[in-house]
């Protein structure tokens, strides 16, 4: 079977202008779906392979995502073209949306449809994150020790507002570890 | 429109402008937003470039509008250039501060991706890809969960819960266009259905 991948820079550019346009309150939620589900580029394992390595970096994850994704087919013009894609549309958008809220930013009824979108945002980013757990089914550390290191960085940031490069220090620290040394056992 | 600030800049404040806004970018591990109280505490406190109502609009515009967050950084450069002269100023000072947040950014994971995908059979690199998952996906949950809960009050606020946990369980099962849940969130928010009065 032929591997679905981006067919030129063109559809590269396309493809993540249309996610990027879609995704109100961060676009990760869309790149899940688009790339993952609807062009397959990557499986779901792959994508949180990926998304490891763009998270554990500096710069925003979903742009360093979208890098690696466009570098990967295309080299240098590919990561271009993934930025420039991400961008184009959104810097219109914002600026309108800055203009009008500017101009009705104070009014209540603004003020508290943003915090119903807010809401649904939030819906957005848990939903993801709960079809990704799904991809741990294959990792080599087996499903019962992938959630409770996942437990424990869920409560650390979320519940107990530890520092976030402790919890990626420690936690990913020992997640490392662990998988290196069941890796090497393989052999 | 006018200014609620009068700022004046010089060569040598946009130069250190952008040199900050590097330092940011290569220390924004978990992405710009966990930088929000140090960018705050430079442009806002130390360098009175912008006011702090006009720092917060920026975050809310941001995190609002379609596309990544990181444009906020974008609204924050254009007041600090609409404070200091005026539309052109504005836009200058807009793509200086993308360009220095961006470009030590995607820099490095350009080249470390490149480095990543040679060297994808290594123990080394599989084991982080493999191992760091549980963490970033946790850690993805987790941004949702703060996002959901951040200036929240359980009495108050019930009704916004209610939206995220429906909004989790039917992106999860389905595949409806999730702008339409936005749509509805908008909606919802704006006929005043979700206060509790």
């Amino acid at each position: 079977m032929i591997r679905p991948q981006p067919q030129s820079l063109k559809d590269l550019f396309f493809s993540f202008t249309l996610l990027a346009i879609q995704g109100f309150g961060g676009v990760l939620a869309y790149m899940e779906r688009e790339l993952v589900e609807r062009k397959k580029w990557l499986t779901r394992a792959e994508f949180v392979e990926e998304w490891a390595v763009a998270r554990t970096m500096p710069g925003p994850p979903a742009l360093n995502l979208s890098i690696m994704v466009g570098s990967r087919y295309f080299g240098l013009r590919g990561a271009i073209v993934s930025v420039a894609g991400m961008f184009f549309l959104p810097s219109f958008t914002i600026a309108l949306m800055a203009l009008a809220y500017a101009r009705f930013g104070a009014d209540p009824h603004v003020i508290d449809a943003l915090r119903g979108m807010g809401a649904v945002a939030a819906g957005l980013f848990i939903a993801t994150g709960l079809k990704l757990l799904t991809a741990l089914k294959t990792n080599p550390l087996g499903v019962p020790l992938c959630l409770v290191l996942a437990f424990l960085s869920f409560a650390g940031v979320a519940l107990l507002h530890w520092r976030l490069v402790y919890v990626m220090l420690g936690l990913g620290g020992l997640g490392y570890l662990l998988t290196f040394i069941k890796l090497k056992g393989q052999r | 429109m006018t200014s609620p600030l009068s700022v004046v800049m010089q060569w040598a404040d946009w130069f250190e402008l952008l040199a900050h806004f590097f330092v940011f970018s290569v220390s924004s591990i978990g992405g710009p937003l966990v930088l929000l109280p140090e960018i705050h505490h430079y442009l806002v406190t130390q360098q009175q470039w912008l006011t702090t109502a006009q720092f917060s609009a920026s975050v809310v515009i941001a995190q609002a509008a379609p596309g990544p967050n990181v444009l906020f950084v974008a609204l924050l450069g254009w007041n600090i250039g609409f404070n200091a002269g005026g539309l052109l100023t504005g836009f200058f000072s807009a793509v200086l501060c993308m360009v220095g947040m961006l470009l030590p950014s995607c820099t490095l994971i350009f080249i470390t991706a490149k480095w990543v995908y040679k060297n994808r059979e290594l123990i080394a690199v599989r084991a982080f890809k493999l191992g760091m998952g549980p963490i970033v996906i946790a850690l993805l949950i987790a941004s949702g969960w703060m996002l959901a809960t951040g200036n929240t009050e359980a009495a108050r606020d019930w009704p916004l819960w209610v939206v995220t946990a429906a909004t989790t369980v039917i992106v999860a099962r389905t595949k409806i266009n999730m702008f339409w849940l936005l749509l509805t969130g908008a909606a919802l928010g704006a006929s005043g259905l979700l206060v509790v009065s």
